[in-house]
This record gives structure tokens, C-alpha cells and sequence, in this order.
């Protein structure tokens, strides 16, 4: 569990990032979080693993306070973090290797880093490319591969920041997917991102705006607000803002929803003929 | 117009490591065109955009701008290129000093730089108040928007941006968009590589669709986004209102499924109803 209180980071140029944030994030949840460039998003995630400290209140992951130093690789034990450039992340020229590189770096024996590699590369489907070179894969598969390294240090949560943003259209289905499928297997998940499509998918959905939590919700209750979420320069799910436009009912998510919504209205209004 | 004719490209040609980037490319760009360029991650479309812009020498094939070699300085000065994240190539400790680095260099008198920048800010939308603010403090979107301008300072008769929307949030991309919209209509031709395919369904009046190093489809978005099939072999997808549209009619609704807006599907859905 995640447990954040009254979280204030300020920059050392004096700008105010984090404001007053307080959030509960439970074992197994998929949590989104949305908001406009420089909302705080990114700066959240970054003390959900002590890459940043708190100015004022506290993070703790697992009851461990991130802010002690000591504690430092106990927090990192906990939370993994897959950022948006997988060629930032990827460190060996054989992608068996580079899954390999954090659970070496914990000294743990060969054989069990074994199991963990084959376990991350089935994980992520790439059992394939194990002796591949990372700069011979697609964006998502490298993208796989960075999620693969987290999976492989058995973290039990997972902060994603942005981690689609540059990929093309079958990437992030692949790594959406591959974000699910962690997600039914019982890890926690943390998915910052700017497309609504993918916040749709979590269990909760945290708006962020100006260093502080706007709004947390359902996706139904997010989302059903067009104007508001518009008016904070975000979007919602196409099925949604189609919804709101032909003012059917609001609450509509998917495409499913909005033709038994047509069907509906489509039905009521016969009846009334 | 810029003339690509018969271009080739291999990398690390003679090595083990040899691999065919590009095979037998041809296309022409008219002036006043939008043209996409999309495809998979690795499909070339990187490779082929350096080359148009005189980035990478050739071997086999040419490229010509309005009739003249791209290897000559005049043809490559009327082209301009923003890359993938061009706010990570900020430098210099004011907005105007950054945009007036490009203008500096071609060797342009300290009026003729002072009215491009002011030009370029206007073009881009970006404050005339900021040019003394350092790049760096501003926000991710008006980042880009300074980075953009310093192209745009130099005057390109034809603009390839490279992804020019990837990791913003939703309002800064639509503001982005809407200017990009502008320069077009303002006379400069625009090639625009993109993996958002909403955004090259309402702007892009051609696409070229690069799959393996070959052109796949050239074509209006229209026709491309109705031919599954080469999206499928291009590991692209229509854009999320069109898939929409195809999981309404799945789901049994009587409705076209050529649509490629939100304004389109309203309009449609609004029969219905």
C-alpha cells in the first residue's frame, strides 16, 4: 500500500510542485493519474520510489518511510518505475541481459536470476527475444523489455510515467495490454498518462492540477463530466465527449455503452409513439 | 516541390550489422501540401525525413528541392526540420536568444533577426512577454513552441515535423495543432510524421504509409483508414473515432463506418436518434 500525507515538494528554484496531496492507493488497484503538463504528475510518481524526497508530509510504501535515507533501497525493493523513453532505460546490447541487470546488481545467485528473467520475459510475452539486441526491437517490445527489468526484482507495485507517449498505435496496445495483464495478476499499478483511452481502463482515476488532486473517481464518474475535464485542457474517451454531444445519458464509456444508450433512446422513443 | 526519386538507404553497408532502412522510395511533395508519413516503429520513417532534409548523403537515388540537388545550400535553407522532442535542444538563456540562434548563423542582420523572432513567436503563438524568460522555465507545451519557432525563424518554404505532438497533454497538442494549421494556411508546406491518427485524419490531405522500408499506401487519409488490411500490415489503426464507428455497427447499429471526426460520427449517430 501507498499512504501519502499532506505532500508538499517545492523545487529549488521555488516553485511549488506538489501542494497539500493525500492519497490512499490499496494492494492490487490501478490507479491513473491525468493532468496537464506540469500539473505535478510526473513529480508525484518520482516520490513513490524516493527518486524524490518530500519537502513537507510524508510517502510511505509498504509502511516504509520514503523520506529516510536508510530506507532508500528497502523503498526501491517495492516500487518499481518504467518512464517513457525506453532507450533511456535499456542498458545491455542482449535483452536477457538487461533484465538480468537489476537483480545482479542485488547480488542474488545465478539460478534464481534465471527463473526471474524467464518469469519477466514470459510476463511480457518476449520469451522470443531473449538473445535479441534491444536496438534490433519495435518501440513497444523495447518498452516490454524495460517493464520486464521491473518485473524481474518481484516489485509488487508499478509506477508507469507516460510509458506509451512515444510509441506508435500497436505499441500501446501491446504495452497497455501488458500493463493488464500485471494488473490481474495482483500488482499494483500506477499509470500516469495524457491518453484518456488508457485512464479509462484503471480502477480509480486522480486529476491533478497545479500541484494538487483536483478530483479522484471512478472512470464512469471522471469522465462523465465533458465540460469540466475539457475546461482543464484533458479530453475524455471518444464513446464519452459522442455521448455528451448527442446528450444521451451521461456515464457512457465504451462503445458498447453508447449503442445500447442509442438503442435505448431509439426504443423509448418509439414507445412514446 | 520536392522531388524523391529512387532513394535507397542501407545502414552500416558492408558490416554485419548491415540493414536496408529504406528500398526504392518515390514521391513528390506539392506546394501547399500536408503530407503524413506514418508507419510502425523501425518502418524508415526517420530515415527518410534526414534524407529529405539533407541530413543523411545518399548513395543511390535524389532528392530535389523546387529542381535543385538537396546536397546544394540553397535547396536544404528552404527546408526545416523539428525533431522528436525538440525542447531538449533548448539552450540558451532567453527565449529570444534561442529562437535568434538559427537566423544568427545564416549570417542576417540584427533587425532582419529581431523581426523573425517576432515573427516566429507570433507564428508558433507564443507571448511576446517570454522573450526574455529563460526556455527552461516555461511549460512543456510553450517549450516546444520556442523550439518550433527557431525553425520557423529561418523561414522554410517546406516544415517536416517529427512528432511534434508526442508527450503533450491534450489541450496543449489541440493548441499545437491549431498553429501548425495556421503556418499551412499561412503558405508553408508542411510534412508531418505522426502516430496519432486522429490528428493525421483532420489534417493531413495525403499520407504515405511506410511499412519495412517501402511505401505501402499514398493516398488521401480517407482511403487509408477504409483499407484495413494495410493497416494491419502496417501495425497501424484507425483513429479512435473510427474504430468507434466499427465496434457501433459490430455491436449492431446501422452506421457508416467511414468516418474519420467527431463532428463526422455526431452527425451520423445524430440520424439515428
Amino acid at each position: 500500500m501507498i499512504k501519502v500525507e499532506n505532500l508538499r515538494h517545492v523545487y529549488a528554484n521555488g516553485k511549488v510542485a506538489l501542494d497539500d496531496i493525500n492519497l490512499e492507493i490499496g494492494d492490487g488497484e490501478f490507479i491513473a493519474v491525468i493532468g496537464t503538463n506540469g500539473s505535478g504528475k510526473s513529480t508525484l510518481a518520482k516520490h513513490f520510489n524516493a527518486l524524490l524526497k518530500p519537502t513537507a508530509g510524508k510517502v510511505f510504501v509498504n509502511g516504509i518511510d520514503t523520506a529516510d535515507e536508510e530506507n532508500l533501497w528497502r523503498v526501491r525493493e517495492n516500487v518499481g518505475m518504467v518512464f517513457q523513453n525506453p532507450d533511456n532505460e535499456i542498458v545491455a546490447a542482449i535483452v536477457e541481459d538487461d533484465i538480468a541487470f537489476g537483480p545482479e546488481n542485488l547480488g542474488i545467485e545465478p539460478a534464481e536470476i534465471r527463473r526471474r528473467v524467464d518469469l519477466a520475459l514470459d510476463t511480457v510475452n518476449m520469451a522470443d527475444y531473449k538473445k535479441f539486441s534491444p536496438s534490433k526491437l519495435s518501440g513497444g517490445q523495447k518498452q516490454r523489455i524495460a517493464i520486464a527489468g521491473a518485473v524481474a526484482m518481484l516489485t509488487k507495485i508499478i509506477v508507469f510515467d507516460e510509458p506509451t507517449a512515444m510509441l506508435d498505435p500497436q505499441g500501446r496496445l501491446e504495452v497497455l495490454s501488458t500493463i493488464k495483464k500485471l494488473h490481474a495478476q495482483g500488482l499494483t499499478i500506477i499509470l500516469i498518462t495524457h491518453f484518456m483511452a488508457e485512464a479509462a481502463q484503471a480502477d480509480r482515476v486522480v486529476v491533478m492540477e497545479s500541484g494538487k488532486i483536483l478530483k479522484i473517481g471512478t472512470p464512469r464518474e471522471i469522465f462523465s463530466n465533458v465540460r469540466e475535464m475539457k475546461r482543464l485542457g484533458l479530453d475524455v474517451p471518444v464513446a464519452a465527449e459522442l455521448a455528451a454531444r448527442l446528450k444521451l445519458p451521461a456515464g457512457i464509456l465504451t462503445a458498447a455503452e453508447l449503442a445500447e444508450a442509442i438503442n435505448n433512446e431509439n426504443f423509448n422513443h418509439s414507445a412514446r409513439k | 516541390m520536392i522531388e524523391v526519386k529512387n532513394i535507397s538507404y542501407t545502414y552500416m553497408q558492408g558490416t554485419p550489422f548491415e540493414k536496408t532502412a529504406l528500398r526504392e522510395i518515390n514521391f513528390n511533395v506539392k506546394e501547399g501540401d500536408f503530407l503524413a508519413v506514418a508507419g510502425h516503429t523501425g518502418s524508415g520513417k526517420s530515415t527518410l525525413i534526414q534524407i529529405v532534409a539533407g541530413l543523411i548523403d545518399l548513395k543511390i537515388g535524389a532528392v530535389e528541392i523546387d529542381g535543385e540537388d538537396i546536397k546544394s545550400k540553397t535547396a536544404r535553407r528552404k527546408i526545416g526540420i523539428v525533431f522528436q522532442y525538440p525542447e531538449y535542444q533548448l539552450f540558451e538563456e532567453t527565449v529570444e536568444k534561442d529562437i535568434a540562434f538559427g537566423p544568427k548563423n545564416f549570417g542576417l542582420s540584427e533587425a532582419e533577426i529581431a523581426a523573425r523572432v517576432d515573427e516566429a513567436m507570433k507564428l508558433v503563438g507564443l507571448d511576446a512577454d517570454i522573450k526574455n524568460s529563460s526556455p527552461f522555465e516555461l511549460s512543456g507545451g510553450q517549450k516546444r513552441r520556442v523550439a518550433i519557432a527557431g525553425i520557423l525563424a529561418l523561414k522554410p518554404k517546406y516544415l517536416i515535423l517529427d512528432e511534434p505532438t508526442a508527450g503533450l497533454d491534450p489541450k496543449a497538442k489541440k493548441n499545437l495543432l491549431a498553429e501548425i494549421k495556421k503556418l499551412h494556411r499561412a503558405g508553408v508546406t508542411i510534412i508531418f510524421v505522426s502516430h496519432a491518427m486522429e490528428d493525421i485524419a483532420t489534417l493531413a490531405n495525403r499520407v504515405i504509409v511506410l511499412a519495412q522500408g517501402e511505401i505501402l499506401f499514398e493516398g488521401t487519409p480517407r482511403k487509408l483508414f477504409s483499407q484495413t488490411e494495410i493497416l494491419n500490415r502496417a501495425g497501424l489503426m484507425p483513429p479512435p473515432v473510427t474504430q468507434l464507428m466499427l465496434e457501433l455497427r459490430r455491436a449492431g447499429l446501422n452506421v457508416s463506418t467511414e468516418i474519420l471526426t467527431l463532428d463526422e460520427a455526431e452527425r451520423e449517430l445524430s440520424r439515428l436518434l
